[in-house]
């Protein structure tokens, strides 16, 4: 499709470009006025509103823009949901979360609008260039969110941290992006001359092969360059072994702004990995099963760095006694069973991905939304200051015993309907390592259950800290409540989110 | 003659000098300069591979542009990410007088 006919589709992302700058613009506008904080959220609502009006009139089916640079299908609608009930939550919480200064929250929203815009990208890109810019896009906003608190020592450490981690972590990838376009002398994935269309073309994969002098040089090559793309995309979903970053970012970064990042980036991340190896490595077939392409080992490697990152992840989270830091492994954890989707290699692993991402959202969210609340109560993130929570604030400690259990993934809570279409989709794909994959998942979600489980007794069971009910704002009572109930739903009732999940990916079109 | 294969090595070299600049030297800057350098070698590649194209490109000749227009980009993205991580370094600086990457562990397991 051309540029003027493909505006069509990029209009929320045009509209997210606008509301960048209008945010700053009435930073500047409200600077003076004493309610400024309410105009400031209104106006963030409002724009967020558009955009989501916009993405609500997008035209099904699947379409290339722009010559082939970003691909619209139904994958791409699914994630900006997404990205947008992140973003809505993020927005809401922000204001009240006392981490972020009413003088600076116009910035907040205008940097959050633009990683969002990065974000909607990822989910579209599908040209090497698209995708490296997109994940710019994102790391770039993020580094400045992360040290947002200027004054603060860990804010600032945690940026620097995660300046350099992510420069690594991107040059590596544009390196095995170089090898991929000296391979295919194209940067495209999709279309006509694209990687896919090479790989699967048996006339190029012999040139391919003469030019590197043999079947495995090419081989090597390419297996090479696809591990160094993953290292992108490893870091933005905070896989091992470029996980380094997570821990310490979380932990620095706005309390408001880990939340968004353990859900919104991370979704993308998976939104850009989905679409490259299924785009160039596999080929649907006419009964809508997945057939492989060129002979890439690229499952088994997804399933080894699936492995290791659910199972460091868990350990060092054992250890842990800051919660926001606990949570981060836990993020790490869950990076890693949301691989082992990927590692299935089928429609229904995609599918049980984005279910899992959805589940993840409402859990996620709502549990750095307690650590805020408990904070600002108490003034600390560790696990001590949670003790006795259940008789100072029997509401969220109740919530918050939901959001835990769900992430352990504990029927009837909706982490297991996640979980369970994860391993139920590594099992259906059948072969002795994929079920092997999916018992060290099974192992795993047992281990988090200790961890976890100590928050629960320091709430429930510990000598409490302070018997005085705790004052937690309205709006975030309202907000935990409305985020655990859909957990009950869902793991109980998850045939909606099945439905919407396939209509995203594996349908009868191909992607 | 000098052909693909030297401006793939030096890339490589580059790259590999980038890598280890980050892991071994200790100063925030330099470290920032490292990454600089491995995305400068990534660039070369880029190049290389375009003007010495490995595998036929008549079907295709818009790819052959592709890589040159890529570098464009990379150095666009890498001005950005410097001027990003060199704020960080001076908010960094501002609040403990030391750029040594070792002296940031306020942040621990």
């Amino acid at each position: 499709m051309d540029n003027l006919a493909s505006l069509r589709f990029f209009l929320p992302e045009s509209i997210l470009t606008v509301a960048v700058l209008a945010m700053f613009v009435q930073d500047l506008l409200t600077r003076r006025s004493a309610r400024r904080v309410v105009y400031l959220t209104a106006g963030a609502l409002v724009w967020l509103a558009i955009v989501a009006f916009a993405t609500l009139q997008m035209p099904a089916g699947t379409a290339s823009l722009f010559g082939g640079l970003l691909q619209h299908d139904p994958l791409r609608m699914f994630f900006t949901w997404v990205f947008l009930g992140a973003t809505l939550l993020t927005i809401v919480i922000a204001p009240n979360s006392g981490q972020i200064s009413p003088n600076r929250l116009g910035e907040f929203f205008a940097l959050l609008f633009a990683l969002v815009l990065g974000m909607y990208l990822m989910a579209s890109a599908s040209d090497l260039l698209t995708i490296y810019l997109s994940i710019e896009t994102v790391s770039l906003v993020s580094y400045v969110l992360t040290g947002f608190r200027r004054g603060d020592r860990k804010s600032n450490e945690a940026a620097l941290k995660y300046v350099i981690y992510g420069g690594v972590a991107s040059g590596v990838m544009l390196y095995g992006m170089s090898l991929l376009y000296g391979l295919f002398a194209t940067t495209r994935i999709l279309g006509e001359a694209g990687i896919a269309a090479q790989l699967s073309d048996v006339t190029s994969r012999i040139f391919l092969a003469h030019a590197f002098g043999g079947q495995p040089a090419a081989q090597l090559a390419l297996i090479v360059a696809i591990v160094f793309v993953l290292a992108g995309v490893g870091y933005k979903i905070a896989s091992v072994p470029f996980h380094m970053w997570c821990p310490d970012v979380y932990e620095g970064a706005p309390t408001p702004f880990t939340a968004f990042l353990s859900v919104g980036p991370k979704a993308a991340g998976f939104a850009v990995a989905i679409r490259f190896f299924f785009a160039t490595f596999e080929r649907q077939l006419p009964d809508g099963a997945f057939a492989q392409v060129g002979d890439v080992p690229w499952p088994a490697i997804i399933g080894i760095i699936s492995a290791a990152t659910m199972t460091l992840g868990n350990l060092t989270a054992l250890v842990q006694t800051n919660l926001k830091r606990m949570l981060a492994y836990s993020s790490i954890a869950h990076a890693g069973y949301l691989l082992m989707g990927l590692a299935a290699a089928s429609a229904a692993g995609v599918q049980s991905i984005l279910v899992y991402l959805v589940i993840y959202l409402f859990m996620n969210v709502g549990a750095f939304l307690v650590v805020i609340a408990v904070a600002n109560a108490r003034g600390g993130e560790q696990i001590s200051d949670f003790r006795g929570l259940s008789v100072a604030a029997p509401v969220t400690a109740l919530t918050l015993a939901v959001f835990l259990f769900s992430l352990t993934g504990l029927p009837p809570l909706a982490g297991f309907t996640g979980k369970y279409l994860v391993f139920a989709a590594l099992v259906q794909r059948g072969g002795f390592w994929n079920v092997i994959l999916a018992v060290i998942g099974v192992l795993n979600s047992a281990i988090s259950l200790f961890y976890y489980a100590k928050i629960i007794k320091a709430m429930y069971l510990d000598e409490p800290l302070d018997r005085t009910p705790m004052r937690v704002p309205r709006l975030y009572t309202g907000l935990l409540v409305a985020l655990a109930v859909p957990l009950l739903v869902f793991g109980v009732y998850w045939g909606p989110l099945v439905r919407w999940a396939s209509t995203a990916f594996g349908g009868p079109t191909p992607i | 003659m000098v052909g693909p294969v030297h401006y793939l090595v030096l890339a490589a070299i580059l790259f590999a000098l980038g890598a280890a600049g980050v892991v071994i030297r200790r100063n925030a800057i330099i470290v920032l300069m490292s990454i600089e350098i491995m995305l400068n070698a990534v660039n070369l590649s880029f190049l290389a591979f375009s003007r010495f194209p490995l595998v036929p490109v008549a079907p295709m000749q818009a790819g052959i542009y592709a890589g040159q227009v890529a570098v464009f980009f990379v150095i666009a993205v890498a001005a950005a990410e410097a001027a990003v991580g060199l704020a960080i370094v001076i908010a960094v600086f501002r609040s403990r007088t030391s750029v040594h990457v070792d002296e940031f562990d306020t942040l621990k397991l």
